[in-house]
């Protein structure tokens, strides 16, 4: 089985995904691990203290969500295209759902379109169940292998 | 709320009284090193000073967009929260920016949100990331934030003020 899923997309590793998180300094600065299932990618939000935007209401900070969305959407991007190079936020909306509570928080990318040029990318973010999430990230992406 | 003159200083008075306070506040804004630097109604500054912490690609060193997009929220709401009164914490309710250029590495970045309109319990922002000179943005973004929730309902009277510009996600 497992074979199948590396044929089907063979850059599709720990080792691959580490790299790409490896040249983002803020997904490091944040926390976020990879968790990968045949080849399937979940970004982990750990939940720390410091991620809080609302101290009263032990709220995760929207920003932070945002952020950490937008690093899953970059990451699975940088896997799916190979490219030496990380793509580039042009334009995203972020609707956000349901509060974020002090918890860890999950998320996955798909690449609706990959252009030549750009990149369409839908994320969701969820913490108790998939099928309940936090936030949605709709964008643009520039995709990696442009030059500027 | 009537715009006298007296009641315009005297709400001004109170934003200079609670908002400088709002990044320290706030637990992420402190983590990324946010500043606050200025407070009008429905208009606030802010810059994030440049953080190696905060580098969104290793090879350009320019900070992720990430940092931008909690930047820009966080003026938002400051925003969108002064233009309530009393001012009430809110939470961000839609979020979209549109990325201009990279940011320069080794410069602040400032975002200046101007809240246009309040109902009730929704208020509108426009806000723009620039490193110096505002007509040359780095982002600029449109959002939508919704009064919180008070999470006690005995909160006292104050509580509304104490917790001015709490962000949060919804």
């Amino acid at each position: 089985m497992s074979r199948i899923i590396k044929q089907a997309n063979p850059k599709l590793t720990e080792a691959n995904i580490s790299r790409a998180l490896s040249r983002i300094p803020y997904a490091r600065f944040l926390g976020i691990k990879p968790l990968l299932m045949g080849s399937e990618l979940t970004m982990v939000l750990p939940y720390s203290d410091s991620i809080i935007g609302n101290s009263n209401l032990k709220a995760l900070h929207g920003g932070a969500v945002g952020a950490f969305m937008e690093i899953t959407a970059i990451v699975q991007l940088q896997l799916s295209s190979g490219s030496k190079k990380l793509a580039k936020p042009i334009g995203i909306n972020i609707d956000y759902l349901r509060r974020g509570n002090p918890k860890d928080t999950y998320a996955r990318a798909i690449v609706a379109r990959q252009g030549r040029r750009v990149a369409n990318v839908r994320v969701r973010a969820w913490q108790d169940n998939y099928e309940d999430p936090i936030t949605i990230l709709h964008g643009h992406f520039k995709s990696a292998h442009i030059e500027d | 709320m009537p715009n006298t003159p007296s009641t315009i200083a005297e709400k001004l008075e109170s934003l200079w009284s609670l908002a400088p306070t709002t990044i320290e506040r706030t637990p992420h804004a402190k983590e990324l090193g946010m500043k606050f630097v200025a407070i009008d109604i429905g208009q606030t500054t802010m810059s994030l000073p440049y953080n190696p912490n905060l580098i969104g690609d290793a090879d350009t060193r320019v900070m992720a967009g990430g940092a931008v997009t909690t930047l820009l929220d966080q003026c938002s709401g400051l925003a969108a929260s002064s233009l309530f009164d009393p001012p009430v914490s809110v939470a961000t309710l839609d979020l979209r920016i549109d990325y201009m250029r990279a940011a320069t590495p080794n410069e602040a970045i400032v975002a200046q949100a101007h809240c246009y309109k309040a109902t009730k319990h929704i208020a509108f922002v426009r806000a723009v990331a620039h490193d110096g000179d505002s007509d040359d943005p780095i982002a600029t973004s449109q959002a939508i934030f919704m009064t919180a929730p008070i999470p006690n309902a005995e909160a006292d009277k104050n509580s509304s003020e104490t917790q001015l510009a709490g962000k949060e996600s919804r």
